[in-house]
């Protein structure tokens, strides 16, 4: 804690707000898509696309409403979220609209559901209700600290996003996964959600209480252990992981979760043990579930050897597919609209979106799109170094270890790296829950380095670190 | 805080570049392997994406086709004009059991994908024009062809008919055929013909012409001369030889049983006319071995790489039998066994003055827009004997068909040269022989349009050169009078 830097000291200069820096690369934000979109219609019809005004249009007043809202209410906010965000939004949208052109696909949901529905327009649809979303969430949310007083209504309301989808009735299964609530014809992910919400509380108790966590320790083996009535949360989050996994068949939402409490709660008590006794307790329940739970086991299978089981298993024969469309786009991609990766058949548009991008974009597009999302990544951590207060620390660093951990989850799920989850691809797979998640997300992250980052009259009192450096054993 | 933040923040940092690394290796290095692994349809998809280009024969008839189907996977699905009779030509090309043969030696120039396409394909991509797929030009006659395969009716046999002045296939026909085009698709009903072809007895999908080899029986006695002659057993076709009556093999009791009469001492030229197995068993010995398989192989016998392109089966002449077995072998029994195109290419290097030439079916490889990617040359392959010895053969071929077992092949105002066979087979001998008939056509200046082997399976016959006279050898003459007649 001995290095300041210059991020959290408060200079009397006022810092550059950047607002014009996001418009210039808002601008092409919403202008790449509409070429990719441009480009899609060629490819397969040989013709502009239709919907090109309406779509291009319609990108482009999305993405000025949400400029102007940033501009008015949060005027220092980092200038790269939005535009990153938009374009990955805008690439999503152009990305769904090419597998709805999809013959093979087409088919294949006549042949199972008797009828075929276009998921660009709804997402479309989905996306203009996200940015109304994200603006709602600076508009009303004008400090993140407000948050702070909802810490344990915060964990009723995750608790009861994660249960609702294993409620008779209620719960729909897709594909295996109960992940999936339907409500009055609309299907919804709670899960993307509790994400959310689960940050909360884990930023709210984990400030609260990582004094008691961090200082009361033995030593043993080098590692400060915790005491047995601090473990009791960890532990409390970690059967709840394990019970996703058992009773939703999730293993993406319950790594997640887990993953993301032990960053927290690393982060809040600066204790290296926390994440020993994490990772030891993600392998035990990952071995335990594994040895009896089937569906963990044909998804393992599926990891170590897709080809061996190719014709056997839907598992195997989903993975292998997926790594074949990566594999067959090579170094430059067959381009927009000219790939096969419809063969991969169901979820090509939701789970498996990213192999589309493999195979029509090729290893070129598949390192951009990573770097955009490593880009929002690393301004999540900056918002969090920047963060004055260890309630903005704790939240920002959550949500954007969730996010890396998502899109390492998902990413390294489709291309063979680990066992595949069922998890979407933020802001490119087709589905309402993951773009209005999403982009609440990038509303608060925005708030919380708007916060940082605006020039304070005085810096907000943080007792709380001082405190923290007094006790700490150098 | 910021000290595990900044450790967090490596952390997701590694998981990000742990994506970049994964990608590099999927879509760099191991891009080659996925892109082209069996379970990946994209390469049926991208062969059936655009109208494949067509197999053309002689007088620019195209044999093939292409067909836009509504499937979602496959664009177009290959046809075949006539394809039982150009089968054993073209092979088959099947959106779902693989294709063979030319269809999938010249896959590449008939997809459009060959690189020396590659200048088309830039042109194409800037004048808008679609891509489409090269042609194969082959050798072939159509009216040779079909006169072989009509001539062969119902029988089970193969024809093969070459150019001995180029090496040239006119013709090769397998019977029975089956049509290529029946389970070109992906559909329920070209499994079902598929699956009737694959298993039913006939071995209909067996190409007989360049992929089953037989026993030769007596028309291997033709290279049994050439050998005589070139390693000086025999000087002159008429000087009597010194083969007993019974002749008995070398080392046993076993006599060998003539068919005809007049054998002991007979010449060359004598035991040629009626098929003497005493003498060529005697030549053949006195020849020995070594020698023998050495004049065999000059013919293309033992020899595995004879690509047509369509690579036909090794033609077998044992190289470590005892001495009874080499005699027996010397008459085209024992081990010995030829596919058709082998013992065309036999007669072709008798008739083409003791010079053979390599046999090849694809004359040129075109580009779509019917520029030549691709031009055979007439090649020498061997000369397994001399001018004057082959003349000499020829001399005791003409003789077969004028005075001997050939007559059937006997074309008015027209010097042909034949020899017939029949080769015995199975446990003891017992099956049904095989009928063999080789024969060429001189003309009057000495060159040759046309040398012709056929082999029908299955012959009723059970007298030696009676059947091969009687049964090919009509087979054979059809095949040389059209020759004659599209050349006029």
């Amino acid at each position: 804690m001995s290095v300041v830097t210059n991020t959290t000291t408060i200079g009397a200069i006022e810092l550059p707000s950047r607002r014009n820096t996001e418009l210039m690369l808002l601008v092409f934000a919403v202008v790449i898509p509409i070429f990719a979109y441009a480009n899609v219609g060629l490819a397969i019809h040989g013709e502009l696309p239709p919907g090109m005004l309406a779509y291009g249009g319609g990108l482009a007043v999305l993405a000025g409403l949400a400029h102007f809202v940033v501009r008015r209410y949060a005027k220092y906010a980092d200038p790269l979220l939005l535009p990153i965000a938009t374009l990955l939004n805008g690439l999503g949208c152009v990305l769904i609209w090419r597998l709805d052109q999809s013959e093979r696909l087409q088919n294949l949901a006549k042949r199972s559901f008797g009828a075929f529905s276009e998921s660009a327009p709804r997402q479309m649809m989905y996306t203009a209700v996200a940015i109304a979303l994200f603006a709602a969430v600076l508009l009303l949310l004008k400090d993140h600290r407000t948050l702070q007083r909802f810490t344990y209504i915060s964990m009723a309301a995750a608790l009861v996003l994660l249960i609702l989808p294993v409620i008779p009735g209620l719960g729909a299964d897709v594909f295996g996964a109960k992940i999936w609530i339907s409500v009055a014809g609309f299907s919804i992910q709670p899960g993307e959600f509790a994400k959310i919400v689960i940050a909360v509380f884990f930023a709210g108790y984990l400030m609260v209480k990582r004094d008691a966590l961090a200082l009361a320790s033995r030593r043993f083996m080098g590692l400060y252990l915790p005491r047995g009535r601090d473990l009791g949360p960890i532990l409390m989050i970690w059967a709840m992981s394990l019970l996703i996994l058992v009773f939703e068949n999730d293993l993406g939402t319950s790594l997640l979760f887990f993953g993301m409490f032990v960053i927290m709660l690393y982060v809040a008590t600066e204790r290296t043990s926390w994440i020993v006794i994490g990772l030891l307790m993600s392998v035990g329940g990952a071995v335990v579930v594994g040895t009896f739970a089937s569906h963990v086991q044909a998804r393992v299978n599926a990891w170590l050897d897709p080809f061996g089981c190719y014709t056997t298993s839907g598992a195997c024969e989903q993975v292998g597919q997926s790594i074949m469309s990566f594999g067959s786009g090579g170094v430059l991609g067959t381009g927009w609209g000219q790939g096969n990766s419809d063969l991969i058949g169901f979820a090509a548009n939701s789970d498996f979106i990213f192999s589309t991008v493999g195979e029509e974009l090729g290893l070129s597009g598949v390192m951009a799109f990573l770097l955009l999302y490593g880009l929002i990544i690393e301004r999540g951590v900056r918002t969090a170094l920047a963060a004055r207060d260890p309630f903005g620390k704790l939240f920002a660093i959550g949500l954007s270890g969730a996010f890396s951990l998502q899109i390492f989850v998902v990413a390294g799920g489709v291309m063979g790296l680990i066992p595949l989850t069922g998890m979407t691809m933020p802001f490119l797979a087709s589905g309402g829950s993951s773009v209005l998640a999403n982009w609440a997300l990038i509303g608060i992250l925005i708030r919380i380095s708007d916060t940082a980052r605006r020039p304070a009259p005085a810096p907000a009192p943080s007792p709380d670190s001082e405190m923290t450096q007094v006790v700490r054993p150098s | 805080m910021n000290k595990p933040l900044r450790r967090i923040s490596i952390f997701c940092g590694l998981l990000v570049l742990a994506l970049l690394v994964r990608t590099n290796w999927l879509q760099y290095v191991q891009a080659e392997e996925l892109s082209t692994r069996k379970e990946n349809r994209r390469v049926q998809i991208a062969q059936y994406a655009i109208q494949r280009g067509n197999i053309i024969v002689k007088g620019g008839q195209a044999i093939t086709g292409s067909t836009a189907t509504d499937g979602s996977d496959y664009k177009y699905k290959r046809t075949y004009v006539d394809g039982a009779l150009w089968a054993p030509v073209t092979g088959y090309a099947s959106q779902a059991f693989g294709s063979t043969q030319l269809e999938a030696l010249e896959d590449k120039i008939l997809t459009g994908n060959d690189d020396r396409l590659f200048f088309d394909r830039t042109i194409g991509m800037f004048t808008g024009e679609k891509k489409a797929g090269g042609n194969v030009v082959t050798t072939l006659m159509p009216d040779v062809q079909k006169a072989a395969f009509d001539a062969l009716r119902n029988n089970k046999g193969a024809v093969a008919a070459i150019d001995p002045r180029t090496g040239a296939i006119l013709a090769l026909v397998s019977t029975p055929s089956y049509d290529p085009g029946s389970f070109a698709g992906n559909s329920k009903a070209d499994e079902k013909a598929w699956v009737e072809l694959k298993d039913g007895e006939d071995k209909k999908l067996v190409n007989r012409a360049l992929r089953e080899t037989y026993p030769p029986g007596s028309t291997f006695k033709v290279v049994t001369a050439a050998a005589a002659l070139e390693h000086g057993v025999v000087k002159d076709v008429n000087e009597p030889t010194d083969t007993p009556e019974p002749y008995i093999l070398p080392g046993t009791r076993t006599p060998m049983v003539n068919h005809a009469q007049g054998c002991e001492k007979a010449s060359l030229l004598a035991a040629m006319r009626v098929s003497c197995n005493s003498v060529f068993a005697n030549l053949g010995d006195k020849v020995g071995r070594d020698k023998m398989v050495e004049t065999a192989e000059k013919f293309g016998f033992n020899n595995d790489k004879i690509d047509t392109p369509v690579r036909a089966f090794a033609s077998v002449y044992d190289k470590t039998m005892n001495r009874d077995g080499n005699a027996q072998s010397s008459i085209g029994q024992f081990n010995t066994a030829a596919t058709p195109l082998q013992m065309a290419m036999v007669t072709a290097a008798i008739a083409n003055d003791g010079k053979l030439m390599k046999p090849y079916m694809v004359d040129e490889l075109t580009a779509p827009n019917l520029d030549v990617v691709e031009k055979h040359e007439p090649e020498e392959m061997s000369r397994p004997v001399s001018a004057a010895n082959a003349q000499k053969i020829q001399q005791t071929m003409v003789d077969v068909v004028e005075n001997g077992t050939g007559k059937p092949a006997k074309i008015k105002g027209v010097t042909v040269g034949g020899k017939t066979g029949t080769a015995q087979h199975g446990e003891g001998n017992k099956k049904r022989p095989y009928a063999w008939f080789i024969s060429y056509v001189q003309n009057p200046d000495g060159t040759s349009p046309v040398a012709v082997a056929v082999v029908i399976e299955d012959s009723s016959a059970d007298r030696e050169d009676i059947s091969g006279g009687g049964l090919a050898a009509p087979v054979a003459k059809a095949v040389m009078e059209a020759v004659l007649k599209s050349k006029i």
